[in-house]
């Protein structure tokens, strides 16, 4: 009898500790029910190729909130850079490069730019002692007002096509029965049915993700990570240089921020200042919903996404049902509340070692 | 004179407030100081300097004989000057062994570039200089929050000792620990006395620094008020000189 | 310890640093004066006064919830939600031609009452279920927002009370110079061309936010409630070992903040006439938090003041309005308020004995 009892309840804990997961192929099935587009290959797409703003946003996010502190300037950073990378690119195409190139060079030196933002943030937080919030809502300003600043209302454009091309290109695409072809979208007879799979956007933003989560998991940067927000003194007195860290960490968060915004632009292929300033709840919901305590020294890059995913498939979805997205903030208010209730109820969640 | 660790005429201020002023102490190795004073006497300041977490503004430190300057908490350990805390300085949110090679991870390389944690290295080692303490823990990899107050000690104390401290400083060890608990400490204090360490205990426990120092230092409002030799002083004495009834400089 | 003393050259500095603020709104208004024509004026000035009474509440609303070393993110959406509920109820029964006066009562209370639940469930979740602040009023700003955009479809709501906006807008005291003086509204019989010459003073909004925060100053200073605000975001331990009831203390707290949000909001439909609401880009919340914090609050907890609060509200304000007379670009604003912001928190860690 009472073993019964043992393994209904270590069940019970099994999916309770996965409750995120649990609550993500939820929402997929209820999805797949009440909106029909959902569950195909397009509909798998689009969850991907709105996401990945949320991806991008809410990695950067997590660094930063594994720390301790937030970062709220990752919205307005991800605006600047859609601008900066816009305008870099219409001015190399017109200098007459070749829009491969200038594409290419206007991103790269819109990463550089952009790690400005952090390294400010840093500053201000690791030797000024600014509390994050107040720094990064300091920061969103500025970077607001420089970005309005270099658009004076007038959306940058006549951006090469291969920048929406790449923007809005697949990886693979397939008829079905074999692959046709990669990155390059194939002409194709009419009637031909063409998959397209997994946006360009997508990959490029997970190689990114991925090694910054492989950073944060298995190198000494990652470590000092966690243990700067579990015990900052404790850092200090063990040698670990944690203004220096801070720094870097503020960085590292502009830097997604920044890899958001060019990526916005090639999808969209204009800049706008306000481009990412809907997502920064989005990127913390997700941070949270995904295993981070606020207070910091807990947290996952693949938490994180697990819980951009839980948002973007719910966004994806009421929008495909028809329904306005009105109720998707509701919705995810009462995720977020629900995701630190259930911390609660299971803490050995955090307090178990592995 | 020898002293492992000497301090001349150091003194820290904080803005209008004179924190440490003016003290010269040393410490023999294989020799323990107990440091004493009442709150706001100055001690926990005086082991920051030693420590790197503060710098003096007048004064030298001297290690080994020879001048240096202790510029920030990693040149201390470099050197071999180890701190522990009141509050042990643990990262609750990491497992024992993290902890205990906390700033100085072992690395180890794959595809033969990338530089990554090496857990099996760290969580043998630990083992080891755990076992030789005979401090038992069932896993090491679990997270400090959930071990015991005297566990925890335990750690913070293996930790100093894996890296070859040389110097020790240990700032209310006895704090906060059950009676069998303290006499563990206390037992592994003098095995690392033992060893030819010199350490420094911080502590309010009069009765734990007379089992295990052989001489006291007593500050008060800064300045240190006298020295003794613990045999030739008792605890009625070293009180009085706390609180002030006598100043009397040996 | 040796404690040393200052001489008496410091002791001025201190004292201007105490009030940086005050003193940094004097100047502000002095540079603007210079810059921007028509800055200097009774008009602009009761202008930016009247403009400012909805920051004012907003601000007020953070300082008691940030003193008791919390946060309130929803203050900004719940100010929305009361706005177009309160709109949508007066313009169901001016419809259903009930009097002025009874829609716009009915309308406003409503509004009001409604606005208590938000922060009944914020304090509740931070006090009783330990939900960190910044997630629980994430959540609720969330929510809130959702469920007016629920209301109202994403339409400001309209067709309201004609004397709505009279009462919002109008003025204690008209002044035809050498002609009339009325009440509460223009004089009559006043001719087109001589509306210019009015002398208007002290707006109805002033009169009402003086009044409320008043009534919280008063709290926040000279009551126990004031005081227990400030000992649990000094320390939350020693007030509960003081024997003050901290849960509820803190429900209570959201539940203050939350109605004053509402009641931002309820005056905004006084204001302008319509029920809106809260569209992203305003990010109302981190502006009154601004406000309270250059105002000399910090987000740790336990310190503030309602003034400080007021003066940090008003200086951003002015800032816009300055900058605009001025022929500024409005989005440079932002960058302004960033930067005092850093300034404020930088002036209080330099100076950390005196607030």
């Amino acid at each position: 009898m009472e073993r019964s009892n043992n393994r209904g309840k270590g069940f019970l804990m099994f999916l309770g500790r996965r409750w995120a997961l649990m609550f993500l192929v939820l929402e997929s099935l209820v999805f797949s029910f009440t909106a029909p587009a959902f569950f195909s290959v397009k509909g798998i797409q689009i969850v991907l190729f709105f996401g990945t703003t949320i991806f991008l946003l809410g990695t950067a996010e997590t660094f930063v909130i594994i720390t301790g502190g937030i970062d709220l300037s990752v919205g307005f950073i991800m605006g600047f850079a859609s601008i900066v990378s816009a305008k870099l690119t219409v001015i190399f195409t017109r200098m007459g490069l070749p829009p491969g190139v200038g594409i290419l060079l206007g991103i790269l030196i819109t990463w550089m730019i952009g790690l400005i933002p952090g390294y400010v943030n840093g500053t201000l937080v690791a030797r000024l002692n600014v509390p994050p919030f107040i720094a990064t809502f300091s920061m969103l300003g500025i970077t607001h007002g420089i970005s309005e600043l270099l658009i004076r209302g007038v959306p940058a454009k006549n951006l090469p096509y291969l920048a929406n091309a790449i923007g809005n290109g697949y990886f693979i695409y397939s008829v079905p029965g074999e692959i046709v072809s990669l990155f390059k979208k194939p002409i194709i007879q009419r009637g031909v049915l063409l998959y397209e799979i997994i946006p360009n956007v997508v990959v490029i933003a997970f190689v990114f993700i991925l090694v910054f989560a492989f950073i944060l998991k298995r190198s000494k940067f990652g470590q000092h990570t966690y243990a700067v927000g579990g015990n900052i003194d404790a850092a200090i007195r063990a040698g670990i240089n944690v203004k220096a860290h801070l720094i870097k960490i503020y960085m590292v968060s502009s830097f997604f921020a920044t890899l958001s915004g060019t990526i916005y632009m090639l999808q969209y292929i204009t800049g706008k200042a306000d481009a990412g300033a809907p997502f920064l709840l989005d990127a913390i919901v997700s941070v949270v919903i995904g295993g981070a305590s606020l207070y910091g020294g807990i947290g996952t890059v693949g938490g994180t996404i697990l819980g951009c995913l839980i948002l973007s498939v719910l966004e994806t979805g009421l929008r495909m049902m028809g329904v306005p997205t009105f109720d998707k903030y509701i919705a995810v208010g009462i995720i977020l509340i629900f995701a630190v209730l259930v911390d609660q109820f299971f803490p050995e969640l955090i307090h178990k070692g592995d | 004179m020898g002293y492992l660790l000497e301090v001349k005429d150091i003194t820290k201020r904080f803005g209008g407030l004179v924190a440490v002023n003016c003290v010269s102490m040393g410490v023999n190795a294989g020799e323990v100081v107990g440091l004493l004073g009442d709150n706001g006497a100055g001690k926990s300041t005086l082991i920051k300097m030693i420590s790197g977490v503060y710098h003096p503004d007048e004064g030298s430190i001297f290690f080994l004989n020879e001048a240096v300057r202790i510029n920030s908490p990693m040149d201390a350990l470099s050197m071999g000057i180890e701190t522990i805390y009141q509050d042990l300085a643990l990262a609750e949110n990491l497992n024992v062994y993290s902890n205990i090679f906390l700033g100085r991870e072992k690395l180890k390389k794959i595809l033969g570039l990338i530089n990554i944690l090496d857990h099996d290295y760290m969580l043998a080692e630990s083992k080891k200089v755990l076992n030789s303490l005979e401090i038992e823990i069932p896993s090491l990899k679990n997270k400090i929050s959930m071990l015991s107050g005297g566990q925890r000690q335990a750690v913070a104390i293996s930790r100093s000792l894996y890296w070859n401290a040389k110097f020790l400083i240990m700032d209310e060890p006895t704090a906060a620990l059950g009676i069998a608990e303290q006499k563990k400490v206390l037992d592994l204090i003098r095995l690392l006395k033992s060893q030819g360490l010199g350490i420094i205990i911080i502590s309010h426990q009069i009765h734990d620094i007379f089992s295990v120092a052989d001489r006291l230092v007593i500050m008060r409002r800064g300045l240190k008020v006298a020295e003794r030799i613990t045999k030739e002083t008792d605890p009625n004495e070293v009180v009085s000189l706390i609180v002030g009834a006598e100043m009397v400089k040996r | 310890m040796i404690l040393d003393s200052k001489g008496r050259g410091s002791k001025l500095l201190m004292t201007a640093a105490k009030n940086w603020a005050l003193l940094f709104l004097f100047l502000l208004v002095a540079v603007f004066s210079i810059t921007g024509k028509g800055f200097f004026s009774l008009t602009n000035f009761q202008n930016i006064i009247h403009l400012s009474t909805i920051f004012l509440l907003l601000s007020a609303a953070e300082t008691y919830v940030i003193i008791a070393g919390g946060i309130d993110l929803s203050v900004g959406f719940v100010m929305g939600l009361s706005s177009v509920l309160s709109a949508k109820i007066m313009q169901i029964l001016h419809a259903s031609a009930l009097p002025e006066p009874a829609s716009m009562l009915i309308g406003g209370v409503v509004g009001l009452t409604v606005c208590i639940i938000p922060g009944l469930i914020s304090g509740t979740l931070i006090a009783r279920f330990n939900v960190p602040p910044f997630i629980a009023t994430l959540g609720m700003w969330g929510v809130t927002n959702g469920i007016t955009l629920r209301i109202c479809q994403g339409f400001p709501i309209s067709f309201l009370p004609s004397k709505l906006v009279g009462l919002g807008n109008g003025y204690l005291l008209y002044i035809l110079p050498g002609r009339a003086v009325s009440f509460f509204h223009k004089p009559f019989g006043i001719q087109g061309s001589q509306i210019r010459e009015l002398v208007r003073i002290f707006p109805n909004s002033l009169l009402f936010s003086f009044f409320v925060l008043f009534i919280l100053w008063y709290i926040l200073k000279h009551t126990k409630f004031g005081q227990h605000t400030y000992a649990v975001g000094g320390s939350m331990d020693a007030a509960i070992r003081a024997g003050i009831d901290v849960r509820r203390h803190l429900i209570l707290t959201y539940t203050l903040s939350s109605f004053l949000a509402g009641l931002a909001g309820v005056f905004n439909v006084f204001q302008t006439g319509i029920g809106n609401f809260t569209p992203f880009s305003a990010m109302y919340e981190l502006f009154a938090i601004a406000g309270v914090v250059i105002g000399g609050a910090s987000l740790m907890g336990g310190k503030g003041s309602i003034l400080g609060a007021c003066v940090g509200a008003v200086m951003i304000r002015l800032l816009e309005n300055g900058l605009s007379i001025s022929g500024v670009e409005p989005f440079f604003r932002f960058v302004a308020v960033g930067l005092i912001l850093i300034l404020a928190v930088v002036i209080d860690q330099m100076f950390p004995e005196l607030f």
